[in-house]
């Protein structure tokens, strides 16, 4: 049978892979469509996750800037209690805030604990609250302008947890100062006291006989702080006679969170308190986090679709352009499961190759367009290469895959017929 | 006896009726024939060469290979068949266009998962049988019909089949390509004892057949 006997080459094997990767070469033009599509599709999402990102960080910040979330209260002390700071106001054991620190709860980011009571200074009534300087400067920060020296401190929400982490980056924005230390007997003073009594910085202050030192005086906050001259919980404490006594304990809680349970469990470890959120912020903070996901999602949802239709259409496309193709295979003995490795194969490298295509693209255009469109610095999220590639993947396999069906249940004859 | 037909009938619905393609046809090919089978147009050689290996359904009746039964077996057996049994060389050579031609002649081989270094040796000594040798990194459209269907034909026997089934393979040659295809298919069948099963519309193509069925309206007339 043969005359003259050629060299083998074992490099020259031919399998159903290699089919589909000469397909793909040798029809490039249609390999530049199919990709289009997926690629565009993902870049989209690449793109607007990574702007979100960033958003969701600016939003996160601004929310956090909305201060602490709950409040925990003795029992029987009502919301109006805390604000008035009524001299017979009900307390709670300073040793709360320890069993709070010992417990297992996650979400607790910082908590002041505070001690108020309205004093006479002069003929004014003033309402003086001791506090944990540290604690209270990190939840307080519209305090951070006025130029308080101190270490950086964790806040609410941030860059220990999930909701920023997930995005594989951390805000150093939202690292706060807090001061170390407030002496015994320095205070700081909130803004319209300081007016009232004519206070500025360095001067002295007698409160209950005792003197005090006005280190700062805090800028406008617009809230009850700027009625309020604060001190070292300890000597508050001790000058008002009501020692390891607190009238609230202000929590930053992750807003996430809170809407995971994390009111109930602070209630078991501390179940003669009345544990309360500052409702206004926290349906704030979940409902603007619950609209950032609602967005994602319905882009996702968008782009699965549209982006598994252009596949989808570009492999049908493709298998009806290759009908004889899979009738003259089915003849010579392919079974179905090879249609649906040729076509499936295909959709995956296309999936791989607009996977990581898009995730280039996508963040190319945030990078260049988040300043110019968001008016916001966009990093690339690397973590998202994977991202990408598993989600154009999944779109392009779940396009192809009826299309795919459809060339399998071909009649090879008929295939073969029309030509 | 390699190939065996009892009373195979083939019915399609048609204006709400049924018209029979194959009407009772019955029939015995031994191993080594060159069975021709011809008739006009419509009279069910296509439908017949189609339902020997399960690529049609019989309405009714047996296929019988190898003394084992094959028309009442599930598709996956019959792919097996094919693939094991049957080579086929169709009218319009049915190249893959993008595939070099050494590339479509190891199609089957791929199929068959023979190792990469066998495909390459089989698939050359193949295309040297056919005289093709100095044409294995061209593509179909750089070749001419009679090439092409030379290509074809080397596909068709490169895994080593026992029974060829050609659908007018002359159908788109001219005589004289027509008359080396013949000879070619002729030699095959002498030098390797392959069956072949070769539907033709030519009287010259049928004048190469040792059996000759002629098909009329479904049924067998001669």
């Amino acid at each position: 049978m043969v005359k003259n006997r050629v060299v083998a080459n074992k490099w020259d094997v031919m399998t159903i892979s290699k089919l589909v990767l000469i397909e793909l070469w040798k029809r490039k033009s249609q390999l530049v469509t199919g990709l289009l599509a997926i690629t565009l599709g993902i870049a989209v999402i690449v793109a607007i996750q990574s702007v979100s990102v960033v958003s969701e960080q600016n939003v996160a910040r601004n929310l956090d800037n909305l201060g602490a979330n709950i409040l925990v209260l003795p029992q029987g002390a009502s919301i109006d209690n805390y604000y008035t700071s009524d001299i017979d106001a009900p307390t709670l054991p300073m040793d709360y805030v320890e069993r709070i620190l010992t417990s297992t709860i996650a979400g607790v980011d910082n908590m002041s604990p505070k001690l108020t009571r309205r004093v006479k200074v002069g003929d004014q009534s003033v309402v003086l609250t001791g506090i944990l300087p540290k604690s209270e400067i990190a939840s307080k920060p519209l305090w951070q302008s006025s130029g308080l020296p101190g270490a950086e401190v964790k806040a609410a929400c941030t860059q220990n947890q999930s909701a920023n982490k997930s995005h594989g980056m951390e805000d150093e924005k939202l690292k706060r100062k807090a001061i170390d230390t407030l002496n015994n007997n320095d205070c700081i003073a909130g803004s319209q006291v300081a007016k009232k009594l004519k206070l500025s910085a360095n001067k002295p202050i007698s409160i209950l006989g005792k003197e005090f030192k006005v280190v700062k005086i805090l800028p406008e906050t617009g809230t009850v702080d700027d009625d309020r001259i604060f001190a070292n919980l300890k000597d508050v404490q001790h000058l008002l006679g009501i020692e390891n006594q607190v009238s609230a304990i202000e929590i930053m809680g992750c807003c996430n969170a809170i809407s995971e349970g994390l009111l109930g469990k602070l209630r078991n470890i501390l179940p003669d308190t009345r544990i309360t959120t500052i409702g206004q912020i926290v349906s704030t903070q979940i409902e603007t986090n619950r609209l950032m996901r609602k967005v994602t999602l319905v882009m996702l949802v968008i782009i699965f679709f549209v982006g598994g239709i252009s596949i989808g259409n570009y492999i049908w496309a493709n298998v009806n352009e290759r009908k004889r193709e899979i009738g003259i295979l089915r003849m010579m003995g392919a079974d179905r499961g090879t249609i649906y490795k040729m076509f499936l194969l295909k959709a995956l490298i296309l999936g791989i190759a607009g996977g990581m295509l898009g995730f280039l693209l996508g963040t190319l255009a945030g990078v260049v367009l988040g300043p110019y469109l968001a008016g916001i610095a966009v990093k690339p999220v690397y973590s998202y290469l994977l991202w990408s590639v598993l989600l154009s993947v999944v779109i392009s396999l779940a396009g192809s895959l009826f299309p795919t069906y459809l060339a399998a249940k071909f009649d090879p004859h008929t295939n073969l017929q029309e030509d | 006896m390699i190939l065996k037909g009892i009373n195979i009938v083939k019915q399609y619905p048609h204006k709400g009726g049924l018209i029979n393609a194959l009407d009772n046809v019955s029939f015995t090919i031994n191993e080594g024939d060159f069975v021709t089978v011809t008739g006009p147009s419509g009279s069910g050689k296509s439908t017949l060469l189609l339902a020997l290996f399960g690529l049609i359904r019989l309405t009714s009746g047996i296929i019988v290979l190898h003394e084992k039964r094959i028309d009442n077996t599930p598709d996956w057996h019959l792919t097996e068949l094919r693939k094991k049994f049957a080579g086929y060389i169709l009218q319009s050579f049915a190249l893959i266009p993008y595939l070099t031609t050494i590339q479509n002649v190891m199609i089957p081989l791929a199929l068959e998962k023979v190792p990469g270094k066998e495909q390459y040796k089989r698939a050359a000594e193949i295309l040297d049988y056919v005289g093709l040798a100095d044409r294995m990194e061209h593509l179909p459209r750089e070749l001419s019909a009679g090439q092409q269907q030379r290509v074809a034909i080397a596909r068709s026997i490169v895994h080593r089949p026992q029974i060829i089934l050609a659908d007018e393979p002359t159908g788109n040659l001219d005589p004289a390509l027509s008359r080396e295809i013949l000879d070619f298919l002729q030699k095959i069948n002498r030098e390797n004892k392959i069956t072949i099963i070769m539907v033709t519309h030519s009287p010259l193509a049928a004048g190469y057949g040792t059996m000759k069925l002629h098909l009329n309206e479904g049924k067998i007339v001669a």
